[in-house]
């Protein structure tokens, strides 16, 4: 076993048992042991770490790693991200979700946290299908695909999670799959070190619920169908519309430096706290009220 | 608000003393959605919790709110919401989360008039089964009902408090009138009420188990980012936090986060009582209701009859120890609610039988009259 794997392996959890809950030939396996890798290489604090998720299949990844965890409610991932990062910003937040709970029952949640740009990594595994739930079409389902509530094709169209993301501030988008590990290692290391809120799309697998019911052979039918639809940011610069049509675009669509929620709370707060002069004296008459007021609460109430 | 300094008297609003109380009990995180009845609450939190090293963040929905102040608490802060009858309901799922998950936090409901949009700005009690049930499964609730404005304050500073030592959502029901009303208050005197903080491990702790065993025990809880990690989930888990389907695990579990709380009800029970001594007509009440029931005592008394009020402070978990202990004497029980029959059915269970129990609702948007109230009372004496 190389040093690598070894290392990764420490960020799993000793007392949680695998296998995985996860079905044979999924992808989730492949984003779990990149997480743990990127987790290990870059050498994070396990006790300084949260890996939190919604419900579904990628919903349980976080159970299996050896940081803190936190599986919530469905959708709700970001919003209990958001509280544990404001109340620690000292930890590592990174969330791991589906492409139902991250865009539909979660969307809203999930353009907030982009347009707020608070130091959170999203994960979101897009496996275009509600796996657990046994296959019901999703908001990434491509228009025409057969889920099990889609019996004759999908008549909606689908959501492009990059765009989406791009379109509501995220400060780093990226995109890739489960076929190009290589890259899935680089780009959530990437993201996790960007300070901001940061997303990365991980096309998976879901052979069970999806490749079943949309005319795959097998997994490994699906991994050649990634390898093959994924084109570089480069490629997909030099390809025209008909050439773009069915192919996803990988690699990083956004990056760019914008100050973080929580930089720039702390240093209002710090303003205020040093520079009362900045507060009108209306607003800073009502606040001296109440700091009388709240050190004689205090006495009574501590 | 305007206040004395030298005598420490103070007129504020019921929303303004729940927010104070919650400061000066340590509230350091506050996350919100704007929605009238509550918004002052969110309106002070925002001003306030820069100045004092606490965080505040406005959420875009009471779902997201109620999931940030339970993922700050498990983060170590002491964190609250507010909201109203909509965002109540829609904080419901969550709410389950940190029952089940046995995560400390406060959430102040400013009750206004329902079902759905109702009546933003006129207040109703009509949250309180709402309050013990909305979430789906069996779980405990602790919710407690202040009738005055100095109350909002003692008892928000006590939702603190006892969210902290069960590990549990905690809720504050006031209503609009409570809310937006106006008193004077004097400051409680040093020393007069104590904030309790969650059980923590020690830092050494081997083989660290941050979830309850049943025996309605309290275990000790580690925050995320100090010396234990540990794993946390809205699935029933077992001691460690591992989700489990083992019926002994699972029954031991559930028991557990209700016993904690459903077995000390009546050390959890907080009454005010006037003229209950040799009472025969006895009013049960509590928030805005109870201040008009107090105002009938009153006008009963000075008719001759004997009329006599219990006002609940300490809404769930229920305790019918003071109403057994008083029904021998009792020809009546008489519960005006802004409800149709809510905590009624409660007051029911608790007589079973021994005496007449009679409920006297309003819906209509506004607060009970004194007269209201006796002119009902001396009709069921009369017939």
């Amino acid at each position: 076993m190389s040093q690598a794997i070894e290392r990764a392996r420490t960020y799993l959890k000793p007392l949680k048992k695998l296998p995985t809950v996860w079905c044979g030939g999924c992808g989730l396996g492949v984003v779990l042991s990149s997480l743990t890798r990127v987790m290990a290489e870059m050498g994070l604090d396990k006790n300084k770490t949260a890996t939190i998720s919604g419900i579904g299949c990628t919903g349980r990844l976080p159970t299996y790693i050896d940081t803190n965890t936190l599986h919530t409610t469905h959708g709700r991932a970001l919003g209990f991200a958001t509280g544990v990062k404001l109340a620690n910003p000292e930890l590592t937040v990174i969330t791991a979700m589906g492409d139902g709970d991250s865009v539909a029952i979660g969307g809203n949640h999930f353009i907030h946290a982009c347009r707020r740009n608070i130091d959170i990594t999203a994960i979101i595994v897009n496996n275009c299908i509600y796996g657990m739930t046994g296959g019901q079409y999703s908001p990434t389902t491509p228009h025409g695909k057969r889920g099990t509530t889609a019996p004759y094709g999908n008549v909606e169209y689908e959501f492009d999670i990059v765009s989406l993301a791009a379109g509501a501030g995220a400060t780093f988008v990226a995109r890739t799959t489960v076929y190009h590990v290589r890259e899935l290692d680089k780009l959530l290391e990437r993201a996790i070190r960007h300070r901001g809120f940061s997303v990365v799309e991980v096309v998976s697998n879901c052979y069970t619920s999806y490749g079943r019911l949309n005319k795959f052979s097998g997994p490994v039918d699906m991994f050649k169908w990634m390898k093959e639809s994924a084109v570089t940011v480069k490629q997909a610069g030099e390809m025209s519309p008909e050439e773009l049509e069915g192919k996803f675009i990988r690699g990083i669509h956004v990056e760019k430096d914008q100050p973080e929620f929580i930089d720039v709370y702390d240093k209002l707060a710090q303003d205020l706290t040093k520079g009362p002069s900045t507060v009108n004296q209306k607003l800073r008459a009502t606040i001296e009220g109440y700091e009388q007021l709240g050190d004689k609460l205090k006495a009574g109430i501590g | 608000m305007s206040g004395n300094n030298e005598r420490s008297i103070w007129v504020m609003q019921g929303n303004e003393a729940c927010s104070v109380g919650a400061v000066a009990a340590g509230i350091n995180f506050f996350a919100g959605y704007p929605i009238t009845p509550s918004s002052e609450v969110a309106e002070f939190m925002a001003r306030h919790l820069p100045l004092i090293g606490g965080r505040f963040i406005q959420m875009e929905d009471e779902i997201a709110s109620m999931a940030a102040i339970i993922g700050a608490s498990l983060a170590g802060a002491r964190s609250m919401t507010a909201t109203s009858g909509p965002g109540f309901s829609l904080m419901q799922e969550n709410l389950g989360l940190a029952c089940l998950a046995e995560i400390p936090c406060v959430i102040v409901n400013v009750q206004r008039a329902g079902p759905s949009t109702g009546l933003p700005t006129q207040p109703a009690q009509g949250d309180v089964m709402q309050t013990r049930w909305g979430t789906h499964g069996d779980h405990a609730i602790i919710a407690l009902a202040p009738a005055t404005v100095l109350e909002c304050i003692e008892l928000t500073a006590c939702c603190v408090s006892l969210s902290e030592q069960f590990r549990t959502p905690v809720v504050l029901l006031l209503d609009e009138v409570i809310g937006h009303m106006r008193e004077s208050v004097a400051i409680p005197a040093p020393g007069s009420y104590k904030v309790r903080s969650r059980p923590l491990p020690s830092d050494d702790e081997e083989d660290y188990r941050p979830f309850c065993g049943g025996q309605s025990d309290v275990p000790p809880m580690a925050h995320f980012g100090g010396p234990h990690r540990f794993h946390v989930t809205g699935l029933t888990h077992d001691e460690r936090g591992f989700p489990t389907m083992v019926p002994e695990e699972v029954d031991k579990k559930i028991r557990g986060i209700v016993d904690k709380i459903e077995l000390k009800a009546d050390d959890l029970a907080m009454n005010d009582e006037t003229m209950t001594d040799d009472c025969e007509v006895l009013l049960f009440a509590y928030g805005s209701s109870a201040r008009v029931a107090k105002a009938s005592v009153g006008i009963l008394r000075e008719r001759g009859v004997k009329a006599g009020l219990l006002r609940v402070k300490t809404i769930w978990p229920f305790s019918g120890k003071r109403l057994k202990e008083l029904a021998p004497q009792l020809r009546s029980i008489i519960v005006p609610e802004m409800n149709l029959g809510q905590l009624v059915t409660e007051v029911e269970r608790a007589v079973a039988g021994v005496v007449p129990v009679r409920h006297l609702g309003r819906v209509d948007g506004h607060l009970f009259e004194p007269d209201q109230i006796t002119d009902f009372v001396l009709e069921e004496m009369a017939s």
